[in-house]
Order: C-alpha cells, then structure tokens, then sequence
C-alpha cells in the first residue's frame, strides 16, 4: 500500500495544514500554500497518472476492510473532479494570497478554512460510502458558512446565517434517506447498495429525501434563494470557490447515487422533474441575471442558471438508448467542469474590474475596456463559455448534450438549451455595453496587482482549451464508469 | 504532423499569433504594432500564395485532431475554400493598411487591431474549415470579434447597432447550431466532400431534411443579410470605415454566403438539393433581396448607408448563383463572391477617404468631390462601374456568366431580376457620379487637417488604388490564368465532376 499514498494525502494533507495554520501567526498562514499546493498538484497527478496505467479500483484506508475500514473510489469521476478541485482551488489560494492583504487580519481565517474546505471536498469525491458522503458534506458546508461570513458586515453574516440553515437542513434531508437505506438494506457502500437496492415505498422515500437535501445544497431552483447573497456577497476568492467548486460536490453525490440505485429504482418521472427544475433554473437564473446591476449579484444569478443545466442529466440518462446515456454523461460532466473554470475565471475577473472601478455597480463600469482591457479580457473568455459559445469547454458541453436530447427524442431540452444560451448572451454582453461605452478621457481606476489578472486569465483560458482538447479528459472520466466501455 | 498540415495551419496562426501579440503590446507602441501587423498580413499572403499553387497540382493540406470522440477539428484546403482565403487575406493586407492611417491618434488602437486580426483569423478559419463543426466553431467566433469592432467608438448610437448585430447573429448561430447538430445524429461527422453526403440517406427523411436546410439557411443567412434578416447591417454602418470594409467585403457577410455555398455544394451536395427542390426557393429569396436592397439604396442619403444597402442586395448574387442549377450558374456566382469583394471594398475605401478628408458623409454635400480628390473619385467610379455591370469591370463578368447560368437551369424569370436590379444599380450610382464629376462645389471644403501631400494621406489612398485596380484587372484579364474567373472555373469542375 506504500504505492498509493497520494490517495489518504489528499484530504489528510488540507486536513493537517488546517489544523498546522491555526497554531502559526496571521501573517505566516497565508505562506502554508507554498508547502500545499506543490504537494496536492503532485498527489493528484500521481492518482491521475496511476488511474491510467492501472486502471480504477477501490482504496481500502490503512488496509482495512469494508465494514469496519473505510472504502475510497479511485474512477475516472473521482479522479476528474480531484483535478478539477486542484486546479481552480490552487488559483484561487494563490488570488486571495494578494487580494486579502487590503482586508483586516481576521480575514486570514480564511487559510484555515480554505484547508478545511478542501479536505471536506476531496473526502467526498473519493467517498464510497454514502455515510462518509455525509461526513464531506457537513466539513466542506460548514467551512463555506465561515468563508461566507468572513467579510463580517452585517449583510455578509445574515447571508451566511441563511446559507448556514439551508446547508444543516440539506444535510439533514440527505441524513435521514441515508438512515432509511442504511435501515432497509443494511449496507452503506455503493456497490452494496447497487446490489440490494429495489424498487420499493420505503427506497424511494429515502430517495426523496437524499434529492431534496441535495437540490438545497446544489441551490437548484426553486431553493436557490440561500446562494445569491451568500456567492455575490462574499469575498472575491470566496465566491469563486463557492460557485465553482462547492454547488458541484452536492451535485455530484447525486449523480452518484443516481447512477448507484440504477435505472430500475430511478422513476423516469422524478428525472423528467429534476429536468424540469432545471429548466426553471436556466430561464429564472437568466432572467434575475439579465436584471442585476451589482456585478457580483449578476454573476450569482448565472451560476443559478448554469446548475440548471447539469440537471438535463437525470432526464437524458434515464430510460434513454446507450449511446445517448454515454453523450448526457460526457456533457453533463464537460459542463460540469466548463462551468468550474469559467465560474472562478469570472467571479476573479469581476473581482478585479470592482478592484479598479472602486465601485460593486454596473453602470460604473463605463469606459473600463480603454483602461483595463486585460480584466475584462478574462471576463470576456469566461463569459465565452458560460454562453456556449465555440471554443470553449461549455459549448463542447452543450453540443454533447444537444446530440443526446435528438438521440433520445427529448426535442423539448433542445429549447432549454438554445434559449438558455442566449439569455446567458445577454447578461454577459450587458457588461460589455457598459465597458464599451466611452467615458472620462482619463484614467482614474485602480490596476489590480498583476497576479490577480493572471490568475483569472489562466482560468478562463483552461475554460477555452478544455473545450479544444476535450477527447483526453472525458476519456479518463469515463474510466471506470457504467460508460466507460468504449 | 506533416510540413503541408503545418503549412496550412500557418494560415491560420498567423493571424492568430499577430492578435495575440497586439493585445498584447502596450497602447502606446504604435510603430511596432503597424510593423507586426503589416509582417503578418504579408507571410499569410505568401503562405496563401503556397498552398493556391498547391491545390491546383491536386496536392492535399489537411490539419485535423479529434476534440470529442466522433468529432474531428479539421482544417483543409480546397479550391472554394482558397479562393475565400486568397479574397481575405489580400484584402485584409489592404484594410490594415488603410486602418493604421484611418485610426493615426485614435484611442483604443491594441483593441481594435487585436480584434481585427481575430476576425480575419475566424474568417480563414470558416474558408478552410473541413466539416461542419469546425465551420461553426469559427462563425461564432467570427460573430464575437467583431462585435468590438462595431461598438469600437463606444457612443450610444455605436452600442445600440452593437445590440442589433448581437440579436442577429447569436440567434442565427444558435439555429445553425441545431442544424449542424441534427444533421451529425444523421450521418455522424459531416465533412464537406464535392456531391454531399446525404443523397444516400432513407426517403423517409427527406421532409426532416428540407427542415434541417431551411434552419441553416436562416443561420447562414443572417450573416448574408438575406431578406427580412439583413436590419442589422445597414446599422452597422456607425462603424469605423475599415471596419464596414471588413464587415462587407472581407468577413461577415461573405462568411454567410460561402457558408450557403458549403451547405448547397459540400453537405447536401448541388444535385440532391436539385432534386429536393430547395433551389428554386432559394433562388426567389436571393432575387427578392436584390430587388428590395436596390430599392432602399436608392432612398438613402447617408453615403455609406447607401453602399450598405447595395451590399444586401449584391451578395444575393452570389445566393442566386448558387441556386441556380448548372455549372455556368455555379461558376457566376462564385466568381462574383471575389469581384463583390473587391469592388465594395473600394467603394467603402472611397467613402472613408472623403469622410476623413472633407468631413463629407452625405451624397448631397459630394457635388465637386472628383475636382478636390481625383485619384479617390476615380476609384469610386470603376467601383461603380463594377457595380452596376459596366463592362470591362469585373461585375460585368458577373452578371454575364449569372445570366447565361440563369437560361441554362431553364429559369429564364432571373433574367429579368437582373435586367431590373442592374438599371436599379445605375439609379442609385450614376447621381452620386454625376455630382462628384459635374456639379461646382458652392462653398469650401471644412478640412481639419491636411492629411500628407497627396489628395489625402497615403494610407488612406493607396489601399484604396490597389483595390480599384485589382477590380478592374479582375475583369479585364478574366481570362488569364489564376484571374478570379480562372479559380472559380476550376472549383466548378472540380465540384460538378466528384
């Protein structure tokens, strides 16, 4: 077992740098990431390069096994998503490194909870069981309440307060369906589960529970009201991890257990409804978008918008042909990780253009295309993406989703996403037309330090390539999957 | 990876690296940026002058990588796609020439060359593209960098137009986008091949087809500012000269029609669209557009509004070739995709020249303008000249081949669509010649500036001579080897016999 120790060093390592950043000095804690971040980028690559010369398996901790022990998965997913979280996490540790030195020494409490975050995430991308699922929603939830409270105005407490109930119900939801599986099958593994699990009163009770707990914590519409003030309110960095990465880990244990109890328990019924929320989500969170005039609180509502899509999954996948099922998997997850880069990328560029404007409002935004084209620039590709449009990882995504709904007859997702696109269109290019529009001759905004341009430009361009390039990672996101024949 | 791939994709990187770059270098470095901006321009020019030698001995450049399982990136060189490449990027030599003296001690200039070069990127990229994803993935990457182009002057009246555009074009990418998809769930990867790819498909299918067409046309034509999709292009007219050249000549609207060839030639393949009967209706949009482009030309005031509205109606031609049924017919619209280029470029060129000299963006305040700027008006005329069919200009060419393609497919009524829209051409240019030649200017000329020693600055003016004269030697040496009706000769050849 000597050979895999990078799978236990990726959530004991943010576990034990947490714990180390509390006992240093303000000033040091913000240093710990020059120890961390080379390691986590080596351990990730390390189980990347591991899963592909020798394929998928199951982890057992120290050796021990199921019952007692605890199981990790080593696929394709969890492997994709542990890279995708090393990615965008590295980046904004290394944004918020220089962007906190203008806030108060509170503020480093973020370090602490960043490491805490990041322990809580990577435990559930390699969770096999569905308790330890749980153990990674609690950590990784109660660690955003902080980072979200961390601005400590009165509006960035209420929201956290907010966010704080919607994550304790979610998790208690997902709880008690746990609980009810636990009772019924007697098994809390995945494949236990996979085994066992019928079609029966009492599994889809628990299955009830298990989406509603989830849907809250994924802010699907209509229960998203918790994430625009606690995303667009919160500190730059902060947001950016909540919209990217956070959302994704609830949607994830979902798709999961979806895929677990398999298409015998999953009701088509329950899976057209998750697309129809979706749907609702893509036209609501556009619309409130399209509306905002706070850059921050419109980059929220998009992220509303956006989980929408993701939920196309549930209705593609089920009951559909196998070659459809495979195209909803590759562009639910190229959406899903599109989504994660363009996100930060555009949570930390509109960071950076509020940096120079001194001002949260839209319409102050007049002019900034002559001052600081490179801001808006990252902005610019993020948004690329967000639209679909080509080339970038979101429209790969949404091409891969728009062959499975023709494939499988579902024409009625075809509207979903050409309108979604084009609603995200016009929230996006309402910041352009105020940054186009030529304003005072002379340059009074602030340059953001040259490392917070950089790192959001660096996102936002894996947001283009990834698109480009999207054969590689959908290859290894399939390794191990019910899709992963071909 | 062989040299020809890396050849070809040198094309493309070209003006990819040369925006890169520009965005990249300080607003104030302007030698460097008009040095590496003209440097790139001139290599492409060269490398597109290989690859043209190339493609007539038959030689293959094929760049392509697979992006998802069943979809490849292609890039490849064919006769129709080199002759939209050849058009660009000579002409984009050109406009950058004209724009660096156009924007001399404007603000925003990284921004604006770096978009320029972006969109000429895209533009190549839609000319080389071999299937029709990698088609789409550069129209809708033609749509974005220009939309900093038409908002370049960031007034209301700019950002307004700007949003127009934006309605037009992401909605018609978005159609053409369910149109290219639909047509991969049918026959998977849909590579242009000469004859189509689809004549094999069941009977059964044939309505959903038809569907299908009409979806893509609609995409395509918005770019094409077919009628009723073209509002947004006359508006677009508060752009920048260089940039209205660009949007009419080189880029957007040719974009749309070479798409329309691609679909007709390359996807349903010229014959099977015969038989679905899609050309004829095709061929009645086309006509409609020209007569109704002419008729709003003729009521516009506004110089450069007027040409806007003879581009809608003059890149119908091309549609109209298209959907004209027989080789001869192929052949005039096709050739008139390079000769339209070439004579509205001038005209745009012109237009530019007297707006920056004497202030002048009105035909009614023209009248003398061939006395003060001779060498710009007589450019403007052999443009006008083209336009309305004159011959030895190459539009002359043109209208010939178009006519005689038109009694060929049997549909002897386009005869008189272009009998009509050729004396509807002269109604709108010969006023505008008759003032700027025989009518006295009364008062002075309100110049600002005096731009350089000749009629205006050398930037301005030589871009502007080049192009009327290409124009001019297209049609009068359209016989020789390697002249526009040359190539478009040989795509038809190669097209009609697969």
């Amino acid at each position: 077992m000597i050979g895999l120790w990078s799978v236990p060093l990726l959530f004991a390592l943010p576990l034990a740098l947490g714990i180390l950043s509390l006992l240093v000095t303000p000033a040091w804690r913000p240093r710990l990431i020059f120890v961390g971040l080379p390691l986590l980028a080596v351990a990730s690559f390390d189980v990347l390069a591991r899963l592909v010369v020798e394929g998928p398996r199951i982890y057992e901790l120290g050796g021990w096994q199921a019952p007692l022990g605890i199981n990790l998965v080593v696929d394709g997913l969890a492997v994709g998503m542990i890279l995708m979280t090393t990615l965008v996490a590295s980046l904004c540790a290394l944004y918020a490194r220089v962007y906190l030195r203008d806030y108060p020494p509170s503020s480093s409490f973020f370090w602490p909870l960043l490491w805490l975050l990041w322990a809580g995430m990577n435990g559930i991308w390699l969770a096999e069981d569905i308790f330890n699922l749980y153990v990674g929603l609690e950590v990784m939830g109660l660690a955003a309440v902080g980072m979200v409270a961390l601005r400590a105005t009165p509006q960035a407490l209420a929201a956290a307060m907010r966010y704080l109930l919607a994550a304790l119900l979610g998790s208690l939801a997902y709880l008690l369906g746990v609980a009810l599986l636990y009772a019924t099958y007697g098994t809390l593994s995945m494949a236990g589960l996979h085994e066992a699990a019928a079609p029966n009163v009492t599994t889809h009770v628990a299955l009830a529970l298990i989406i509603l707990g989830l849907l809250l914590k994924t802010a699907l519409f209509p229960l998203h009201a918790w994430l625009p003030p606690a995303h667009g309110g919160a500190l730059t960095p902060v947001s950016a991890l909540l919209s990217a990465l956070v959302i994704k880990a609830s949607f994830y244990i979902l798709m999961r257990i979806w895929l677990v109890l398999g298409p015998e328990v999953t009701p088509i019924f329950t899976a057209q409804m998750l697309g129809v929320l979706g749907a609702g989500a893509v036209f609501y969170g556009g619309w409130m978008a399209w509306r905002q005039h706070h850059l921050k609180q419109l980059v929220a509502y998009s992220t509303v918008a956006q989980i929408g899509y993701l939920f196309l999954f549930f209705p593609l996948v089920t009951g559909t042909g196998p070659e459809a099922a495979r195209l909803a998997w590759d562009g639910t997850l190229m959406m899903l990780v599109a989504h994660a880069l363009a996100k930060a990328a555009l949570f930390l560029s509109a960071g950076n253009l509020i940096l120079a404007v001194g001002s949260t409002q839209i319409s102050h935004l007049v002019g900034i295309s002559r001052f600081r084209p490179m801001s808006l620039f990252s902005f610019g590709l993020a948004g690329v993406s967000l639209m679909g449009l080509p080339p970038s990882g979101g429209f790969t995504g949404k091409w891969l989703l728009l062959h499975s709904a023709i494939l499988s007859g579902q024409w009625w997702w075809l509207i979903v996403l050409f309108l979604g696109g084009l609603l995200s269109a016009a929230y996006i290019f309402k910041v352009f037309r105020m940054s186009f529009r030529e304003g005072p001759q002379i340059d009074r905004s602030v340059t953001p330090p040259l490392t917070l341009d950089v790192t959001a430009l660096i996102l936002a361009s894996a947001a283009i390539l990834i698109g480009l390039t999207a054969h590689l990672p959908l290859f290894w996101l399939r390794l191990g999957s019910a899709f992963g024949a071909g | 990876m062989t040299w020809n791939a890396l050849i070809l994709f040198g094309v493309l990187a070209t003006s990819l690296v040369a925006s890169a770059v520009i965005f990249l270098l300080a607003e104030s470095r302007h030698t460097t940026r008009s040095v590496f901006n003209l440097a790139a321009a001139v290599l492409k020019l060269l490398l597109v002058g290989w690859i043209v030698w190339g493609v007539y001995q038959n030689i293959d450049y094929e760049f392509r990588f697979t992006i998802i399982e069943g979809v490849d990136f292609i890039l490849r060189a064919d006769a129709l796609g080199m002759m939209f490449v050849g058009l660009s990027s000579l002409l984009w030599l050109f406009t950058t020439i004209y724009a660096i003296g156009y924007l001399e001690k404007a603000p925003n200039r990284s921004r604006f060359f770096g978009f320029f070069s972006l969109c000429v990127a895209s533009t190549v990229g839609i000319a080389l593209a071999g299937n029709l994803f990698t088609f789409l993935l550069f129209y809708e990457l033609l749509t974005l960098s220009t939309y900093p182009l038409v908002v370049h002057r960031g007034t209301r009246e700019s950002l307004r137009a700007g949003q127009v555009y934006l309605y037009y074009t992401l909605g018609g990418g978005a159609l053409l986008l369910f149109g290219v998809v639909a047509l991969h769930v049918l026959v998977g990867d849909t590579e242009f091949v000469p004859g189509g790819v689809l004549s094999g498909l069941d009977p059964s299918l044939h309505p959903l087809l038809i569907g299908i067409f009409l979806m893509m046309i609609i995409g395509l034509g918005v770019k094409a500012a077919l009628f009723p999709l073209h509002a947004w292009l006359p508006m677009a007219m508060v752009a920048p000269a260089p940039v209205s050249a660009l949007l009419h000549a080189v880029a957007v609207v040719k974009a749309g029609a070479f798409g329309i060839a691609r679909l007709v030639y390359d996807v349903y393949g010229i014959e099977f669209a015969f038989s679905l009967g899609l050309l004829g209706p095709l061929a009645v949009a086309a006509s409609i557009t020209i007569i109704y482009g002419s008729l709003r030309a003729l009521a516009q005031d506004d110089l450069k509004k007027r040409l806007a509205f003879s581009t809608v109606s003059q890149v119908s031609y091309i549609i109209l070739g298209i959907s004209l049924f027989g080789p001869v017919g192929t052949l005039g619209g096709l050739v008139h995709l390079l000769h339209q280029g070439l004579m509205k470029i001038t005209l745009f060129f012109c237009a530019g020249n007297y707006a920056e000299t004497l202030g002048v963006h009105k035909i009614s305040e023209l009248d003398g303008a061939g006395q003060r700027m001779p060498a710009t008006s007589v450019a403007f005329t052999l443009g006008a000249f083209g336009m309305i069919g004159i011959p030895p200009m190459a539009g002359f060419i043109s209208k010939w081949y178009l006519g005689i393609g038109a009694l060929e497919a049997g549909m002897n009524w386009v005869l008189g669509v272009l009998i009509l829209s050729s004396l509807l051409n002269a109604a709108y240019f010969l006023p505008i010649l008759y003032r700027i030649w025989f009518r006295r200017r009364e008062r002075l000329w309100c110049e600002g500036k005096v731009l350089g020693r000749f009629e205006t600055s050398g930037w301005l003016l030589l871009p502007t001579l080049a192009t009327a004269a290409f124009a001019l030697i297209a049609g009068v040496l359209a016989g020789m080897p390697f002249s526009p009706l040359y190539w478009a000769d040989l795509i038809v050849s190669r097209e009609y016999l697969p």
